[in-house]
């Protein structure tokens, strides 16, 4: 307002009565001056530093949007941004928010939208569908029409949102240590590929993980075709090249088998772990599962469950969950595998050393016999880490039983570029050695942490032969140390590309978000080097899939392939098995190594895998599943070896393998083989990020080339030290209290048809425990949500535990809180183990929500009204009105209730803002919280329900931890009607209540898990060591 | 005492309970002495910069939590009360002895009362300030504690009823104020014969203005008598409702080891027990440094002793019902607790067996008039028995949430530097305010005692010793 002044005496009109007004707010000097804190009020000039910082950390995340988009990124966000780091203040700043001028069709604030995409952990497509809320991606789920995923995920496709969020990501192209730019790069290609050209690409060399995307194949096949002296290596930590290996060896040519669990009555696994690790695990754990609980429903034949051996050296969720377990060396596996198939007769079986599986002959016979009564209808399965010899003699016995063709067949291999990976790799190494790379190109991977020591990867990326070395990763992690070009990768949520499943179904993998840190892909390096670097990554793969698609119904196909997750292809181009030739076995030979001594076995780490997911806070956080183990990893040892080298938990020992030594503190682990000492791989990172790097120990150093899954030789000395594991569950058996309830089906059905009461159907009868009437509760006549857990599905994973933690935006502690068992998961996995014998106990898993008791003895001691009861039967918690006294936590008796000990919840870093649900609250340090049933889908869901006038269908609602289950065992929804799958659950004779006898009327109840061991076993079970599981 | 002593016992003299030869004036000026006279001295001063050093790492330790949460505790889950609780416990069980002895041994006409029921009473409210420290700050957010009161709010909400903790709130509270009252209702004639004495005009004037302009008149001294013993009359169910709401926290819960209905009771007795242990481990070297052998006889400490045996054994009564009805019941929770692997073989033994020891083991030598008499011994003991008592919060809060119903979520807890910083602290607190009530207000009931003079005269008129008129040497 500046009023000259003659102004001031005349009158002022509305109109300039408005104008003023609007004037006096836009120039803050004239008008009320508001202080966002202290320090602005103070005007010192920081807190115009510290606006400034958390300005450009947030111009640093939304750079990479183009103008257009990043306008309305800003709109989307202004409000959460523009405060970035500006402590809380009872007064708030003038804001102004714009309205959309056009509205988006799509975007309806608060309405999630579904994008479907895909995930390819080691070239292993898994089909999801990415919720999106006003344009962040924030919740993975499975993509239901996948065939790999059937709507479930594992915990690597739930933490990837938190991989896409990572504050530590690769954030900026680096040339030689300096910060540089995408555009220089293109430029240096274009240099690149014309001297390349020039000598017909020698010396060019591209190292990949493994590659499925038929896009990036496709585009270094053309890159080759230009540059044909060029070479394609692939490095994967974990790959398939014994199994590979193993069909040249049996049938004469690389194949990779496809089995099919559902038709497979009997399955037997040679240090396999096909439920938990694999391509195709969700699709494999869920059809076991179905099969488990085919035999567990009432009237069913006991037949209809099928039956699992396990032979294996390292306790896995499979192992856990077969009907009879064999801990035995990985040495020997592949003799008792030799056993099985002379057993059975396979043509040309090789000898046995019969000293080796001596004590367990007679069990190795009882399987055959089994196996002999189910051909065509068995399945024998090898895993990753047995040698070629193994997988062909695995192929034969399935060969003689008829399987192929019936529960396994026969595909090319999916993978594109070398099958031999580390055959490759070495190939790549002594080439290096041999001057032939003047350039080298690693795309997506970490050679420098990842491959086997032996190699010396570090020092042969060193060697001045090679010019120049470009590596495109999502980490400035240590292979991009030591490149001169390193170039950010965008995560595959913001990023289009393409990926092939298990069994070849291909998804077209599209972006989410634009990339948050300018981020490129293997497709836009590989274009780069094509000479078409300002290609976008859409029209590079959809190009690719124009040639492939029919053209006339190529645009309506591209929008199906993207609506549906998967690409529907002409029918020619679908791969079709490939009957291989008859097995022969002539080129078998057993290595015959020392049959005693410790063997050292390497295993991909089952929450970060091979290291990928170091800086991934969920997937450290979250608990191992055999050993509770968090943020680090142990040498597993058998309680046998413990006892023999007078071993404790925590305590640090020396392993020392082919002259390298590496110290690791021993976990003492029921069910490990003997002999075996497992080191898991992916921990040791020198250069992950904040999350991930100086933890746990690098079992790369001790990997071998030629010995990359286990070997000999292994010398293990203990020292004096120790390291306090941080393990989240300290007791292991049940104290002989009702905990987990188990039966052989043979016994269920006989109880049942002997017409023994159902125990506790209803849990009704306990309602006569109190002798006090009920109290006059309000009762919703509708809904009752209730939750069943099918114990005899769940293998254990901890899919759950992580969609739980995305869902609910559930803050990571921590290793010092784990060490005090202060994480925060609202639903946890329970490992307990049963019977005698530690070498080899039975597991047991139990996934532990909030019970929601209808007598919860929570809602009973909160002084102030914190945690209530709702009509429909939720046992609520109002964050805002704890105050933090703690004794619901105390008075629950299953502990499910987690305290923000601390300010856990990160609600500074601005990208991890972006993650959080909208619809949950995020909650302070000094609240109690815990499981909600996931209120807020249910919720949404009345809001729908209501919009059409109808009730919520009594399976309609679908919680976090029930979505993500691979093998459904978890069910949810109102209990009120009848006909959901819930109310039939809780009908079954397998169904009770945790603790019910305490009165607390738990809405969640188990079904209990039924194990099926071979009756002929279990009879001779007096005179050898078969052990039926409960038996 | 009076009928006592006329019985033919084979005791030949009555025990005194205020040494002979002591006249009103005697009995003033030896009291007021102590806080109008003596010089500071450097035993004061050791005491009050201990106790200053200790209240300094409290506030250390409580500017720490509220910056960061009780997160910097050792508290977890499944054990998420650890320290704090017990102290609380601790803390207010101790109290329990400075109300029993200023109100039921009032009612109960126990004159041996009279020597120590000023400090007593004092010790109850600098307890009680140390005890309300505990739930305050165990609080995830203190600053929202008022949401355990009911007052008119835009929430409409009250708190929730059920919950013992609100009880708790009522019954601390309430036997704060009670207590405060009692003790400076006691005070005030006491608070006027130090501003008659005091030389110093700020004196006069701090103590006149506290003594509510008291002049001994009959009509204040009628006044005086009926408040007093009203007030008496309200602290005493206060005796047993404190500790018994107290107990509810745990008793009201289904944690095995805490659901007990022995609790109410034991809890109440194991109060007494600790709280006279504490007047002794006070009163003892007290008396030493202040020379008040006079006023607090052996007697006196044979007396209280006596109460640390009797309540002793009723606390021992309480951990042999507990155990037995854990047997009785059946309950396999309970008798994995009581009998097995929680309490007496699991991994808290070591606090459990060192528990017994203190509270159990230890006072049996009290059957032993020489022990009661010894001062040494008797201190030694009374702080064994305080270690026991605190031993016993952290024995039931611990072992009972560290191993409860689901053996997959059970864990060892400790506390860190905070909590012991944090116990410490209190404890320097005490210290702190003890010293200052030693410093600036009488430790023994000057009225009282003279009162006292008054009656041992009228009881040696009929025998032997001074003559009325002597003893009156002053008035005031």
């Amino acid at each position: 307002m500046n009023l000259s002044k003659d102004d001031v005496d005349k009158p002022l009109t509305l109109s300039e009565l408005m104008r003023g007004a609007r004037s006096g707010s836009e120039t803050e000097s004239q008008g009320p001056r508001y202080w966002r804190s202290l320090s602005e009020l103070a005007d010192d000039g920081s807190f115009t530093d510290e606006v400034a910082q958390a300005v450009a950390g947030v111009r640093g995340a939304i750079e990479g949007l183009d103008d257009a988009s990043r306008r309305r990124f800003m709109k989307l966000m202004g409000a959460s941004f523009a405060l970035a780091g500006v402590a809380g203040c009872s007064v708030q700043p003038v804001e102004k928010i714009v309205p959309y001028v056009e509205q988006p069709e799509s975007i309806v604030p608060g309405k999630a939208m579904y994008f479907a995409t895909a995930s390819a952990l080691g070239g292993d497509g898994v089909g999801l569908l990415v919720e999106s809320q006003m344009g962040r991606p924030i919740k993975i789920e499975g993509n239901p029409t996948h065939p790999a995923s059937q709507g479930a995920t594992d915990v690597f496709a739930q933490a990837e949102i938190l991989s896409l969020y990572d504050p530590d990501r690769s954030q900026i192209v680096m040339r030689d240590g300096r910060a540089n730019t995408w555009e220089q790069f293109l430029s240096f290609a274009i240099d690149l590929r014309e001297k390349q050209k020039t000598v017909k690409g020698a010396g060019l060399r591209i190292l990949t993980r493994t590659v499925t995307s038929p896009t990036l194949a496709d585009q270094i096949r053309r890159l080759f075709k230009e540059l044909p002296e060029a070479r394609w290596h692939s490095y994967e930590p974990v790959n398939l090249d014994n199994v590979r290996k193993g069909a040249e060896l049996a049938f004469g040519e690389p194949l990779e088998p496809l089995c099919d669990f559902a038709k497979a009555d009997v399955v037997v696994t040679l240090d396999a772990d096909f439920l938990a690790s694999g391509p195709g695990r969700l699709r494999h754990a869920r059809a076991f599962a179905d099969r488990r609980a085919a035999g567990a429903v009432e009237g069913a034949d006991a037949q209809a469950m099928n039956r699992l051996y396990a032979i294996e050296s390292t306790p896995t969720l499979t192992g856990a969950m077969a009907d009879h377990r064999l801990p035995l060396a990985a040495r020997d596996v592949a003799h008792a595998a030799a056993a099985i198939a002379r057993a059975l007769k396979v043509d040309g079986a090789p000898e046995t050393d019969p000293k080796r599986i001596e004590k367990q002959a007679a069990w190795i016979a009882a399987l055959a016999a089994d196996l002999e009564g189910r051909r065509g209808k068995s399945l024998i399965v090898a895993g990753e880490s047995q040698p070629a010899e193994v997988h062909a003699l695995a192929f034969a016995i399935n060969a003689a039983l008829g399987n192929v063709g019936e529960t396994l067949n026969f595909f090319p291999p999916l993978q594109k570029g070398p099958t031999d990976q580390i055959g490759s790799l070495v190939e790549l190494v002594r080439d290096i050695e041999k001057g032939a790379v003047d350039t080298l190109v690693i795309l997506g991977a970490n050679p420098v942490y990842e491959t086997p020591a032996d190699l010396k990867f570090a020092d042969a990326l060193k060697s001045p032969k090679i010019k120049t070395r470009v590596h495109l990763g999502l980490y400035d992690d240590e292979t991009a140390a030591q490149c001169n070009w390193h170039l950010p990768e965008a995560h595959f949520l913001e990023s289009w590309g393409d990926v092939r499943a298990f069994d070849g179904a291909a998804t077209i993998q599209q972006p989410l978000i634009a990339p948050l840190y300018k981020g490129k892909t293997a497709n836009d390096v590989i274009a780069a080097l094509l000479g078409q670097g300002d290609l976008p990554g859409l029209e590079i793969v959809r190009s690719y899939w124009k040639d492939r698609l029919p053209a006339e119904t190529f645009e309506e196909a591209w929008r199906t392939a993207l609506r549906d997750g998967v690409v529907a292809e002409p029918a020619d181009a679908v791969v079709k098995p490939k009957p291989p030739a008859a097995a022969k076995l002539d080129r078998v030979k057993l290595a015959d190594g020392p049959a005693d001594g410790l063997e050292i076995v390497f295993r991909p780490d089952p929450t970060i895998w091979d290291g990928r997911y170091a800086n991934n806070g969920w997937l450290q956080e979250l608990p191992k599943p055999m050993t509770t183990l968090t943020w680090e990893n142990a040498a597993l040892v058998s309680p046998a070896l413990a006892k023999r080298l007078g071993l404790e938990n925590n305590q640090i020992v020396g392993l020392e393998f082919r002259s390298t030594l590496v110290e690791a503190p021993v976990w003492i682990t029921p069910g490990q083989a003997d002999d075996s000492v497992t080191v898991h791989l992916g921990y040791g990172r020198v250069k992950a990020g904040r999350v991930g790097t100086g933890i746990g120990f690098n079992a790369y150093q001790l990997r071998r080339s030629d010995a990359l899954w286990f070997s000999d030789g292994l010398k293990l000395s203990p020292t004096s030290r120790s390291h306090t594991l941080a393990i989240t569950q300290h007791h292991h058996d049940m104290a002989g209290r009702d905990v987990v309830r188990s039966s052989t089906v043979g016994a269920f059905h006989d109880k049942l048809a002997h017409g023994s009461e159902h125990e506790e159907k209803h849990g009704a009868h306990h309602h006569g425990l109190s002798l006090y009437p009920d109290p006059p509760v309000p009762q919703s006549e509708d809904y009752a949500w209730a939750m069943a857990i099918d114990l005899n599905r769940c293998i254990g994973c901890g899919a759950c535990t992580i969609a739980c933690q995305a869902e609910n935006n559930i803050p990571i502690v921590g290793r010092d809180q784990v060490l005090n068992s202060r994480e925060m998961h609202w639903i946890r996995i329970d490992r307990y183990y049963e019977g005698e014998d530690t070498s080899n106990p039975s597991t047991y898993f139990q996934p532990v929500p909030c019970m929601h008791c209808e007598k919860a003895p929570c809602e009973l001691v909160c002084p102030v009204e914190a945690t209530t009861h709702s009509q429909e039967g939720l046992n609520e918690m109002t964050y805002n009105r704890c105050v933090g006294t703690r004794y619901c936590g105390n008075n629950c008796p299953y502990k499910v209730r987690r305290f923000n000990y601390l300010q856990y919840g990160d609600q500074t870093t601005p990208s991890l803002k972006l993650l959080n649900n909208p619809d949950v609250t995020l909650r302070m340090r000094g609240v109690m919280e815990k499981c909600t049933y996931c209120v807020q889908r249910i919720n949404e869901a009345r809001i729908n329900a209501q919009m059409e006038d109808r009730k919520i269908g009594g399976d309609e609602v679908t919680t976090a931890c029930q979505g993500a289950c691979p093998t459904r065992a978890i069910v949810f929804g109102n209990k009120a009607d009848a006909e959901s799958s819930v109310a039939k659950a809780r009908n079954s004779p397998r169904n009770y209540g945790l603790l019910a006898e305490l009165g607390t009327l738990p809405r969640t109840t188990y079904l209990s898990r039924l194990s099926n061991p071979n009756p002929d076993a279990a009879e001779q079970k007096a005179e050898n060591p078969v052990e039926p599981r409960h038996g | 005492m009076a009928n006592l002593d006329r019985e033919p016992s084979r005791r030949t003299a009555p025990p005194p309970s205020l040494a002979p030869g002591h006249t009103y004036g005697s009995v003033t000026s030896k009291i007021s002495s102590l806080v109008l006279l003596r010089p500071y001295n450097w035993r004061w001063a050791v005491g009050m910069g201990i106790g200053t050093s200790l209240v300094i790492l409290l506030g250390v330790a409580v500017f720490q939590l509220l910056s960061l949460g009780v997160g910097i505790w050792g508290v977890n889950v499944p054990v998420m009360w650890g320290f704090a609780i017990i102290n609380f416990v601790w803390w207010i069980g101790i109290g329990h002895a400075g109300t029993l002895i200023s109100a039921i041994l009032l009612l109960l006409k126990q004159e041996w009362r009279t020597s120590i029921n000023r400090f007593a009473e004092a010790m109850t409210l600098f307890a009680v300030a140390c005890a309300g420290v505990f739930p305050l700050l165990h609080m995830g957010r203190p600053w929202k504690f008022y949401w355990l009161l009911p007052y008119p709010n835009t929430m409409a909400l009250l708190p929730q009823w059920r919950s013992p903790l609100v009880w708790d709130v009522f019954a601390v509270s309430t036997y704060a104020t009670v207590s405060l009252l009692f003790w400076y209702v006691g005070l005030i004639p006491d608070l006027a014969t130090l501003r008659d004495r005091a030389k110093s005009r700020y004196a006069q004037l701090v103590y006149g203005s506290l003594a509510l302009g008291w002049r001994g008149s009959a009509r204040h001294w009628a006044r005086y008598k009926s408040a007093y013993v009203l007030l008496a009359g309200l602290a005493t169910p206060l005796v047993v409702s404190v500790h018994s709401v107290v107990a509810f926290d745990f008793a009201a819960a289904i944690i095995p080891g805490w659901h007990t209905t022995i609790f109410p009771p034991y809890f109440v007795a194991g109060a007494i027990f600790s709280g006279f242990a504490m007047v002794l481990t006070l009163c003892i070297p007290l008396r030493a440094a202040f020379d008040l052998r006079d006023f607090i006889t052996d007697w006196h400490l044979d007396n209280m002793a006596k109460v640390i045996l009797a309540t002793g054994m009723i606390v021992g009564y309480g951990y042999g019902i507990e155990a037995f009805i854990a047997w009785y019941s059946g309950n396999p929770f309970e008798q994995f607790m009581l009998l097995g692997k929680g309490r007496p073989f699991g991994p808290y033994s070591y606090a459990y067996y060192a528990m017994l020891t203190c509270n159990i083991l230890i006072p049996q030598f009290l059957w032993i008039p020489a022990i009661r008499r010894n001062p040494v011994v008797l201190w030694v003991i009374s702080i064994l028995v305080n270690v026991g008592m605190w031993l016993e919060r952290y024995v039931i809060v611990v072992t009972s949430l560290s191993q409860d119903f689901l053996p997959s979520s059970w864990a060892m807890y400790s506390g860190t530097f905070w909590d012991w910083a944090t116990y410490i602290g209190t404890l320097g607190l005490f210290t702190f305010l003890l010293f200052l009530f030693i410093r600036f207000l009488p430790v023994i009931a000057i009225a009282e005692m003279r009162e006292l003079v008054h009656e041992s005269h009228e009881r040696s008129g009929q025998g032997h010793g001074h003559s009325g008129a002597e003893a009156h040497g002053e008035t005031r």
